[in-house]
């Protein structure tokens, strides 16, 4: 029969589509659980590395390191944690509009951004709105490494080590719970006094080996380092859930569809019989 | 009984090792330093070496560190391993690299940012977005 061929080409087109939707959201469960545990792997070491800062700022330290020190803003940087692909819903869509949002701000102030981004996402939206981009680093795939980043980051702390940069960012997607993603900025440096516990300074110091300069400089290198890290495999599980939910939606919603076109496909076979055996008997009544 | 101490021992990609120990002989870079309970606060650099934690006198644990930092406070010792060797130019390459990309990626390098472009592409997908939620909710 010849009724409704394009209906029926459109429910299997609409098919293939759900199989791969499916596919998607299958694979992205998976992985979300992988990049959960590893979020949770990492967590330790930056909570630890901000507890021995907490202890930094009671102490009564011999020398202020210029990553404590802040100063007027004229230049902000930003370091900007992106996906490497897209079909994840509104994860970049949202962090970029908050990253827009405050450059508007920070515009309006006159203070310049330059950016050092992470993620293909990134790259490609603030590269074709001509953001001024000094470092990148793209396809960090789902098992990032620190070392991938220290270059991103290494750049943003020369900016602020001499004085091209007066205070620096990081702007990630926060994961909240595998429904809520929060696109989130905060700020690295100069270390925050907030974060700093002001307060109880006590009259203690740590030994320092070999000098406090040399191990202070490690030290908070190494705690905007972890903040990145953290903040990068965060937006890895951020990236897995919100694709997940994306796809998921997706697959729904190519049910419906076939499910309306299925309905709509069987009226019209229905009325074409109907309409055969009428013809029929209309045939017959004539003779 | 002799007098422990809390041993956290960390790298920024896993937690190695978390318990009691009497003693931990760790690779600062002046020299290996012995920490037991009551050290004085201390906060120094480690080059790549063996961490070793005496949990009783007859158990010791060693672990390798490729460097990192290791800190004591009253409450314990904490040490922050590297999960790989850092070298100031290694380091730097990657800076270097990290820059490169940035530039081949401008050809305009003009440095005006199009705040106009930006919202422009953002409300599209916003749009997208909005469109797929009614789209949903009224199938619901």
């Amino acid at each position: 029969m010849a009724v409704g061929k394009e209906i029926r080409l459109k429910i299997a087109s609409i098919k293939n589509t759900q199989k791969i939707t499916r596919a998607m959201e299958m694979v992205a469960a998976s992985k979300m659980r992988k990049t959960q545990d590893r979020m949770q792997a990492t967590r330790p070491y930056s909570q630890r590395i901000i507890k021995i800062i907490q202890h930094l700022a009671t102490a009564n330290p011999e020398y202020r390191h210029p990553y404590t020190i802040a100063r007027p803003v004229k230049r902000v940087g930003l370091i900007l944690i992106s996906s490497d692909r897209g079909l994840c819903g509104g994860l970049n869509a949202n962090l970029f509009r908050l990253a827009i949002r405050r450059m508007r701000e920070w515009d309006a102030q006159g203070v310049a951004v330059t950016m050092a981004i992470i993620g293909l996402k990134g790259q490609s939206f603030f590269g074709s709105i001509g953001a001024q981009v000094i470092a990148q680093t793209t396809r960090l795939g789902d098992r990032p490494e620190l070392q991938d980043i220290l270059g991103v980051i290494k750049v943003q702390l020369d900016a602020f080590a001499d004085g091209s940069v007066d205070e620096v960012h990081l702007l990630s997607n926060d994961f909240v719970n595998t429904m809520t993603q929060k696109p989130t900025l905060t700020q690295l440096l100069p270390i925050a006094s907030a974060d700093m516990e002001e307060g109880a300074k006590a009259q203690w110091d740590y030994i320092y080996e070999p000098d406090a300069r040399e191990v202070l400089d490690q030290l908070l290198v190494r705690y905007v380092e972890s903040l990145v890290f953290q903040g990068l495999v965060e937006n890895n599980a951020c990236e897995q859930a919100a694709r997940m939910v994306a796809m998921k939606s997706a697959s729904d919603n190519a049910g419906k569809l076939i499910k309306e076109l299925q309905l709509i496909y069987n009226k019209a076979r229905q009325a074409a019989i109907t309409q055969e055996i009428a013809e029929i008997v209309g045939g017959a009544a004539a003779v | 009984m002799a007098m422990t101490i809390h041993v956290d021992i960390v790298s920024a990609q896993a937690e190695i090792f978390s318990g009691h120990a009497e003693l931990v002989i760790a690779p600062a870079e002046m020299g290996e330093v012995g920490i037991a309970a009551r050290h004085a606060p201390f906060l120094a650099r480690l080059k790549p070496g063996e961490v070793r934690v005496k949990i009783s006198s007859t158990e010791m644990q060693p672990f390798y560190v490729s460097g990192g930092l290791i800190e004591v406070q009253p409450q314990g010792v904490t040490i922050l391993a590297d999960t790989a060797i850092r070298a100031k130019d290694i380091d730097e390459a990657a800076a270097l690299e990290a820059k490169r990309r940035a530039e081949d990626m401008l050809a305009d390098k003009s440095g005006k940012m199009d705040f106009a472009l930006a919202q422009a592409k953002l409300a599209e997908a916003v749009v997208q977005l909005r469109t797929l939620d009614k789209y949903r909710s009224n199938r619901a």
